[in-house]
């Protein structure tokens, strides 16, 4: 057999398979986000990892202060986090429409400098404990590897997450409002369509997106101030790859790109963590708008 | 002028000078560089804790040395080892800053050894935990004050083979601190008849273990050793509670945890956990007495990183007042001379090699039914003779020793 070959029994390769899904159902659920809010608002939302964030403490905060367990804050936290974007839009980003992409950029990475900078200075850097909902404790042995129910059940949530946003943006009227609203802004608030309302309400989308990912964070990395910035480069290169503001895009490259990374950690585990960017450089050179971005 | 003429001029000269550094302090005023991870993975067990620890070492001495103001300024280093060097050296040259203290973090210990070095001014070492900083990386001026790779290699590791942990397998952060600390525990393991079948070297900091956790699985060792710190062995910890590792017959041997990691792991997941510690808050009347007075000006109690920041301070300004000099090589001899007395350290003693050799302890996390409050997170379970911890001076490779 080629795993034999390549020196390594298929158990361990079919679990790194696995595993790979898994965080690649993070990193479409957090693309996925970040070409919402790029294909449409055109903004570079460098704060998506604090909002990310931000999700992952609201969930921890709705348990500690409300007693509101797992699968309230699956539904609250980004309804909250979503509502907090909604704000950022209208009084901050809102003043940069129509000027260089860079100042939006800017913008975003300064406010997940001071949200995070906040968070440890209240919080600390070390995170707090969260456990995973009693329903979904334990796990089942498939034979090559031990599954936990909860990483189960992250694939499928974010699968659902990512199928329903697809089928918002591509088949309802609200996403062909949508797509018209960054063809020409002026002729479909012409028709009578509220554009700087729908703008905002796709800013929050993407931001609730962001923290539904948070949500399903918290019971496996720890709540830690710190937990966005270090995923935040990874995810952006997996939307480079995709091509910036392709829904289908980011979701097909964020669970391949996972995939290739848990692929990466049996043969060369140094090497996981550059493995998407070497991905990303060869994809710019031979396709610079991405596998699924358009090449105007 | 003749040649004696000019011989004479220049020995008064030289004489003068020797006089004025040695009967004076420089400058008018003692200053400590502290530079520390204010805002990153390791700010909660060193960073703004630290500053505050070193600050009440100054109170004891009423803010002043052999008559002089003593004054502390901070930085964030980031964990990089540029910002350290170039702060250093923007400290040195022109900040008048005599010592530095803290430097959590192997790569930016080694940036500010080179400046320490260069510029001959002492290096209170507390957070970074390599032991090349006394081996084959030491300077003369570099003191490692509270812990290192090796104590907690003897500690942890030796304590673990004895309850029958004989095969290991180590997920290692792939930098300097991750690989010292996996070699060292690697020859313990070895000298007490164990056997290392292999590591997995992960990115630094890593998000996600779970992929390490099933090769470690797979290797059918005993024992998963975690060379890492901070965020990456929480993060560890839990994905092998997660994936069974525990239940499955494995044991998980945390290699460098401080009580933060602890709180943020949860007790119910970390009780039992074993762990080498340079420093409890709840030893002895000192050292209550001691994190009390910390708790109340930071709302939490002190790691082995901060106590241990304080000793250093406290131990150079003792020598100060010694010899009433801040000169470097002067005030080097006297800490030397001078046992390390105070509630971190009982009788410690400060080698040329520049490790302080004090006494290690083995700790146990508490089940959450034995804690009766917050910070009632540890139990000590053995107490580490300094020799044993850090061996004996003639094992060290420091060229200058």
């Amino acid at each position: 057999m080629l795993t034999d070959l390549l020196g390594f029994p298929p158990q361990v390769l079919f679990g790194q398979l696995l595993l790979g899904l898994i965080n690649g159902a993070f990193y479409a659920v957090l693309s996925l986000g970040l070409a919402v809010i790029f294909g449409l608002l055109n903004i570079v939302n460098f704060a998506h990892g604090a909002l990310y964030m931000l999700g992952a403490f609201a969930t921890a905060g709705l348990t500690t202060y409300f007693g509101i367990g797992y699968w309230g804050a699956l539904i609250l936290a980004p309804l909250i986090v979503g509502a907090i974007g909604m704000l950022i839009e209208r009084f901050l980003l809102r003043r940069l429409s129509g000027v260089d992409h860079l100042y939006g950029l800017l913008l975003t990475f300064g406010l997940a400098l001071v949200i995070e900078g906040s968070f440890v200075k209240l919080f600390g850097s070390s995170g707090l404990p969260y456990a995973p909902p009693p329903q979904l404790m334990g796990g089942v042995n498939l034979g090559f590897m031990f599954l936990p129910w909860y990483r189960g059940w992250v694939v499928l949530a974010a699968v659902v997450m990512c199928l329903v946003t697809w089928y918002i943006f591509e088949k309802t009227k609200i996403g062909a409002y949508l797509r018209a609203g960054t063809e020409n802004p002026k002729l479909l608030q012409a028709f009578g369509v509220n554009v700087p309302l729908l703008t905002t309400l796709a800013y929050g989308y993407g931001v609730a997106l962001a923290a539904f990912a948070g949500v399903l964070a918290a019971p496996i990395t720890q709540v830690s101030p710190l937990m966005g910035s270090n995923l935040i480069i990874v995810v952006f290169a997996v939307v480079v790859i995709g091509g910036m503001g392709s829904i289908m895009g980011a979701i097909v490259t964020g669970l391949s790109m996972g995939v290739i990374e848990g692929l990466t950690k049996v043969f060369w585990p140094e090497a996981s963590a550059t493995v998407i960017f070497a991905v990303m450089a060869i994809v710019l050179v031979l396709r610079p708008a991405g596998l699924f971005g358009n090449a105007t | 002028m003749t040649l004696k003429k000019t011989l004479i001029a220049g020995v008064s000269a030289a004489s003068l000078l020797c006089g004025a550094a040695s009967a004076e302090i420089s400058d008018g005023v003692v200053k400590i560089g502290l530079m520390s991870d204010m805002s990153g993975t390791y700010s909660d067990v060193a960073g703004e804790g630290a500053a505050v620890a070193a600050q009440m070492a100054i109170e004891e001495f009423g803010g002043t040395v052999a008559g002089a103001p003593i004054e502390i300024v901070t930085a964030d280093h980031q964990n990089k080892a540029d910002i350290a060097a170039n702060k250093a050296r923007e400290w040195a040259d022109t900040g008048q800053v005599d010592a530095f203290a803290e430097l959590v973090t192997t790569s930016v210990a080694l940036a500010v050894f080179e400046v320490a070095k260069q510029q001959n001014k002492i290096a209170l070492v507390s957070g970074s935990a390599s032991s090349p900083l006394t081996n084959e990386a030491c300077i003369p001026t570099g003191l490692h004050w509270t812990y290192n790779t090796r104590a907690l290699a003897v500690g942890t590791g030796s304590a673990i083979v004895k309850e029958g942990g004989d095969s290991w397998y180590f997920l290692t952060a792939d930098y300097a601190f991750g690989e010292a600390l996996e070699r060292d525990v690697s020859a313990v393991v070895e000298a007490s008849g164990g056997t290392v079948l292999g590591s997995a070297k992960h990115p630094f900091p890593a998000s996600d273990f779970s992929s390490f956790i099933l090769q470690a699985q797979a290797s059918g060792a005993k024992v998963i050793g975690l060379a890492n710190a901070g965020a990456d062995t929480v993060n560890a910890i839990k994905a092998a509670n997660e994936f069974g590792v525990v239940a499955a017959g494995q044991k998980i041997a945390g290699l460098l945890v401080f009580m933060p990691n602890v709180k943020s792991i949860g007790q119910d997941v970390a009780q039992g956990l074993q762990m080498t510690v340079s420093f409890y808050w709840d030893m002895d009347d000192e050292t209550r007495a001691w994190s009390q007075k910390f708790y109340e000006k930071t709302g939490k109690m002190p790691t082995g990183i901060q106590a241990g920041t304080y000793s250093s301070v406290l131990h150079y300004l003792k020598a100060i007042e010694a010899t009433g000099t801040d000169d470097t090589d002067t005030v080097l001899a006297k800490m030397r001379e001078m046992p390390v007395e105070d509630m971190f350290a009982k009788g410690g003693t400060l080698r040329t090699d520049g490790r302080m050799v004090h006494d290690m302890y083995l700790a146990e996390v508490k089940k959450p039914s034995e804690s009766e409050g917050e910070w009632d997170l540890l139990k000590i379970v053995r107490t580490i003779p300094g020799e044993e911890a850090y061996g004996p001076l003639s094992e060290s490779t420091c060229p200058t020793k």
